[in-house]
């Protein structure tokens, strides 16, 4: 590396490498130059001429943004020059943004504000008419209001650069440009709202949260969002036990800023007028509301019933629950029931990759290696449309480090557009292309392998050992489909697999067994809906259902408990990468409990609660850390909102796989299986792309 | 066809072929020493090119008055990159209309120009960049073009050598923000014309990300003479530090307004009264723009023993610009002279930084209500003040072209915008006096 520069800024001395913008050294020593159009990790603009600074020997004032340090270099930041100009040019902004703060969305969160605030340009001497047009609605999800509009041109970017969408340009000229979308009136793109949390005023505005409070009324909760695998953390922001809004402007997590549309806009499922808020029990073929204490004494009669006949429970778990429910669901039903016959819906062979990676260390990717690493392959996956924010962080990756990006899949997807090389193949040639590829990944120094449920059980295995022929490090992401569906193989919710990924070696029916089983009698569903799709042949089987709503299953049921939300409990979950992290409780609903609880209160009410131990997520999670392979992370990561990197398991796994019963839903950006058909705002944006 | 007479006074070199018989065709060219500098040029090193260039003092006549040699001299010899030739003949500073001239009387002295800018760099390809208005310029371009790939000037092994250029015409669309270089560049590439970033510069990073010579039509138009003549031939023309002639573009209240080439150095009195024919009606001189309305009017007292040159309007704080000199007579109202000017900044204005777009938006408006009668005095201090905040703070130069006449209007015709102060609508609209004369009476 370069010997660093030397310079001073406001009489502090900064040591900076060489090629360093003023305007980031200066953060170094704790000093921060105001901007609107400077947005780190975007091309640079020198736009907002905000970050003016005085430089000894520079004729005129030189905007920081773009100036890189140099030896001996004498930059002061705030001199009575300095603030006059930002003054008056926060005046000149001032003269046609419409000053409906006190309406305004962004209005207490407000940089334009803030700016006015620090440079003292309350006062105006501006007396002409200001400029008006009328706001504009793009899309379900975005609104723009172009005269509160200051043209940083921070949207144009995030879209274009950040999301490789490009959706949004500039039209006019002077005064009166405004931003637009490049198709017409209207937005095609993915919706998710980067452009409304980056914009620095309330020019962009979203259809969720637009006009429905003041920032300072709401309680901010960092938790992680429940629909896809990628566990991004959103920040919902919460008001009267409602979430009025989420999105991550702190960047407190693993995904930074970014969040998709259903992390940003896909909460609104948790006050849908359809949430189950009482139980419900079957009389006379009806479901009819119960109170919790009936409901839950059924439940706890049959399953004493059925366990003291050795009767047989069928048990199918969730992709969305936490690993503390996951955990004490399978002890419950192992050791209180027992019962093997526990299963989920599966999405990815990790089962076969961790076998396949046995005796090798550092072998599993994490969400950041993808922004690291510097060559990625992407195998049979539409990552843009499935794993946003694994695909963001290739993207990223390609921007600022100019990773080399290698597609192989059967259909165009966005990466072509960065890929240094892609190869499309037929269904079932993902092997064959990424074969073809061998010469070029040789050349690489290092590689993270991510793919898709195309590549499972054998198939897992020769991809490793294809990686394990160039020669060269290479790390391994087995996608998987939903916010829990990693910790839920991890916790064993599968016949074959304990905890840890230790074999059962006990018979168990997997959920289409369970399903196609004459001789079930009970069937207990936490948070799942197998019946949407499938029959089930024991008619008389008892039905206990966990569910927020009323879904095919949940139908069928003889007794449907209310579940809480992800967003409305603790507990922890794991991700696509294995990193742990998590849930805080946002908002509350009345009448539903945590999944976690009511597994515990059926305990209790069989007089069984011993056996499991409490229904507290954190005393679950310590049995977790002690018991599981490879979840003795550390704590202080976890209770600092941080993503801890599960260990690898670092052994065979003498079990078969069943790559038959792996396949991913293929949620793209604007569905998430039974909670997105609740999400007003994913349905909306899907109507509008059907019509 | 010529649009003016030509004067007496003027020295006759870009502009020699100016009223021949079928001037822009090939066939006139080559009959007047066409192509002669090219092929004179092909057997010299690229860097006998560029001295002979540098020893001629031309400058940039685009309006930033950049010594060309020296700007050539930037092209990265190393470069791996291919090398562009690009023509800036987005002829939009109000009050010019030269480089049009050039390109509709001889079009093959600006091929020959760029032919002489390639082989001092190794170039292979050159864009002519013609403002949008321009249209049936692109047409007589064109036809030149093709003349001279019909002609062996253009194309491959050109004069049985190794060497091969392509010329094309490409047409901008109405901003005169892309006049701007790095904002022609961002058109040029199929983009929005707001400017770049510099550093770094078009001669390290111009079109294409490659190294480009950017210049005038005019500038690349004296190559030809420098090559054939001498560099030193052409210096001598002109005064030091600045050689040859400048075509300048004579308009306002004029009696023999239009373009003439006169050698750098010309005395502006000797300009306004022989060359220009004086001022119409035998009316005194009020104000004079030396360079285009970017530059810092002149009063009549400055214009006294001032020459057209860019150290000499440097002296007196304002431009020699791109030529265009606009003369006004006592019954000019400076008011609405700056009015007019920044009508036409805030029209122009790409968007891009806040300090301009705002900027010239306000000023626009207040200059409006001001010369409707409606100012304050307070508004007098605030047109001077918000054009120097504009000053030195804005993204690309545009800013500073709106902000400096601004200063100079309210600095040196202070008394004018008093005569608009207390409700008094402009004195010089012709309605206006009449009234004033009704009330008198």
């Amino acid at each position: 590396m370069a010997a660093p520069v030397k310079l001073t800024i406001d009489g502090k001395a900064v040591e900076a490498a060489p090629g360093t913008l003023v305007i980031d050294a200066a953060k170094l020593v704790g000093i921060n130059i105001p901007s609107f159009c400077y947005y780190e990790g975007l091309t640079l603009q020198a736009a907002c001429r905000m970050c003016l600074v005085e430089v000894e020997k520079a004729p005129k004032l030189l905007a920081a943004c773009t100036l890189p340090v140099a030896e001996g270099m004498v930059v002061r930041t705030e001199t009575p020059v300095v603030a006059e100009a930002r003054k008056y040019t926060l005046e000149f902004l001032l003269t046609n943004h419409p000053l409906d703060c006190p309406v305004c969305d962004k209005g207490g969160e407000c940089e334009l504000q803030d700016m006015v605030f620090r440079y003292g340009a309350g006062e105006s001497r501006y007396s002409e008419n200001k400029l008006h047009v009328d706001e504009k609605q793009w899309s379900p999800v975005v609104f723009y209001d172009g005269p509160r509009c200051i043209l940083c041109f921070r949207c144009v970017r995030i879209c274009s650069e950040g999301m490789g969408v490009g959706a949004l340009g500039i039209v006019n000229r002077g005064a009166v440009s405004e931003i637009a979308p490049n198709h017409g009136d209207h937005l095609e793109c993915d919706e998710c709202g980067m452009c409304i949390d980056i914009c620095p005023v309330g020019a962009l505005t979203s259809g969720t949260y637009r006009y429905k409070t003041r920032p300072w009324e709401m309680d901010h909760v960092g938790t992680i969002c429940t629909h896809c695998s990628n566990g991004c953390k959103t920040t919902l922001g919460v008001r009267n036990g409602q979430i009025i809004r989420g999105n991550n402007r702190d960047r407190s997590g693993i995904n930074g800023e970014f969040l998709c549309i259903k992390g940003r806009y896909g909460f609104d499922f948790t006050d849908h007028p359809e949430r189950l808020q009482s139980p419900l029990m079957r009389v006379n073929g009806k479901l009819e509301a119960a109170s919790w204490s009936v409901a839950l004494a059924a439940v706890a009669k049959k399953f004493s019933e059925v366990r003291a006949r050795h009767g047989s429970f069928g048990v199918i778990g969730s992709t969305h629950t936490t690993n503390e429910e996951n955990y004490y669901l399978q002890k419950f039903a192992r050791s209180v029931l027992g019962t093997n016959h526990i299963d989920h819906h599966r999405s990815g062979d990790v089962v076969t990759l961790l076998d396949a990676l046995s005796g090798t260390a550092g072998s599993l990717s994490t969400t950041a290696d993808l922004y690291e690493r510097k060559a990625v392959l992407v195998v049979g996956a539409d990552l843009s449309s499935q794993q946003p924010f694994l695909a963001f962080q290739i993207r990223a990756n390609y921007r600022h480090h100019q990773a080399r990006v290698y597609v192989v899949t059967e259909n165009e997807v966005r990466e072509d557009g960065i890929a240094a090389a892609t190869v499309r193949v037929d269904k079932g040639g993902e092997l064959a292309g990424v074969h073809s590829l061998a010469e070029k990944l040789k050349t690489e120094s290092e590689l993270v392998i991510v793919f898709g449920d195309s590549i499972k059980g054998e198939a897992v295995r020769e991809l490793v050992a294809f990686g394990n022929s160039l020669g060269i490090p290479v790390k391994y992401v087995a996608l998987v489909d939903y916010s829990n569906s990693r910790g839920a193989l991890d916790m064993g919710l599968v016949p074959e697999l304990l905890p840890g990924y230790q074999p059962s070696n006990q018979p168990g029916m997997t959920v289409g067994e369970m399903l196609e089983s004459e001789s079930l009698e009970v069937l207990w569903v936490v948070g799942a809906n197998p019946l949407e799709s499938a029959a089930m042949k024991a008619k008389d089987a008892f039905v206990v259902v966990q569910e927020m709503f009323l879904t095919e299953t949940a139908q069928r049921a003889d007794i449907v408990l209310p579940a809480a939300s992800a967003y409305e409990k603790t507990g922890t979950v794991t991700n696509v990468t294995g990193e742990v992290q998590r849930l805080k409780t946002g908002p509350s609903t009345m009448g539903a409990k945590p999944d976690l609880e009511i597994i515990g209160l059926i305990a209790r009410d069989m007089g069984l609660a011993a056996a499991v131990g409490p229904w507290i997520a954190d005393k679950v999670f310590e049995e977790i850390r002690a018991t599981v392979k490879g979840y003795s992370v550390p704590m202080a990561i976890i209770s600092a909102g941080g993503a801890a990197h599960t260990m690898p398991v670092n052994g065979r796994i003498p079990v078969e796989s069943r790559p038959d019963l792996i396949h991913s839903s293929r949620d793209n950006l604007f569905t998430s299986g039974t909670l997105g058909r609740y999400s007003k705002m994913l349905g909306s944006v899907m109507e509008g792309r059907q019509a | 066809m010529l649009y003016n007479e030509p004067s007496p006074h003027e020295v006759k070199v870009l502009t020699r072929r100016f009223g021949l018989a079928d001037s822009a065709s090939i066939k006139t060219y080559l009959k007047t020493d066409g192509y002669v500098a090219f092929e004179k040029a092909l057997k010299m090193k690229p860097e006998e090119i560029i001295e002979e260039v540098k020893v001629s003092n031309l400058r940039g006549r685009g309006g930033a008055g950049f010594p060309t040699g020296l700007k050539w001299s930037f092209v990265p010899k190393t470069s791996p990159k291919p090398k562009y030739i690009v023509v800036n003949a987005d002829e939009s500073e109000p009050g010019t209309c030269k480089d049009r001239l050039l390109i509709e009387n001889d079009p093959h002295q600006l091929i020959e120009g760029m032919l002489i800018a390639a082989l001092s760099v190794d170039a292979h390809a050159g864009y002519i960049y013609i403002r949008g208005e321009y249209r049936y310029l692109i047409d007589i371009m064109d036809k030149a073009i093709a003349e001279a790939y019909e002609h062996g000037y253009l194309g491959r092994n050109l004069l049985g050598s190794a060497f091969h250029f392509d010329a094309f015409t490409h047409t901008g669309a109405g901003a005169y923000e892309c006049g701007e270089e790095s904002a022609l560049l961002e058109s040029l590439e199929g983009k929005r014309g707001v400017p770049r970033i510099r550093p770094p510069f078009p001669a390290v990073v111009g079109a294409f990300q490659s190294p480009t010579i950017l210049n005038n039509v005019e500038t690349f138009c004296a190559a030809p003479a420098i090559l054939r003549d001498g560099g030193a031939a052409f210096a001598a023309l002109g005064v030091p530090k600045a050689g040859g002639t400048k075509l300048t573009c004579l308009s306002g209240h004029l009696n023999k307004p239009g373009v003439y080439e006169l050698p750098l150095g010309f005395p502006v009195k000797k300009m306004i009264e022989e060359v220009g024919g004086g001022i119409r009606n035998g009316k005194k001189l009020k104000a004079f723009v030396p360079g285009g309305s970017s530059c810092p009017v002149l009063t009549a007292a400055e214009c006294e023993g001032l020459t057209m040159d860019y150290d000499a309007l440097a002296k007196v704080k304002s431009m020699l610009g791109s030529g265009g000199v606009v003369v006004m007579d006592e019954d000019t109202c400076i008011v609405k002279v700056a009015l007019r000017v920044m009508r036409f900044y805030a029209h122009e204005s790409c968007g891009w930084c806040i300090p301009c777009r705002e900027g010239t938006a306000w000023l626009r408006k207040l200059l409006q209500r001001f010369h409707d009668g409606h100012g304050q005095r307070s508004d007098i201090v605030l047109i001077g003040d918000l054009a120097k905040n504009m000053l030195g703070r804005t993204f690309c130069p545009l800013g500073d072209a709106a902000a400096m006449p601004t200063i100079s209007f309210v600095e040196k015709f202070r008394d004018e915008f008093e005569a608009h102060l207390d409700g008094r609508p402009c004195p010089y609209e012709p309605a206006n006096r009449l009234a004033a004369h009704l009330v008198a009476q």
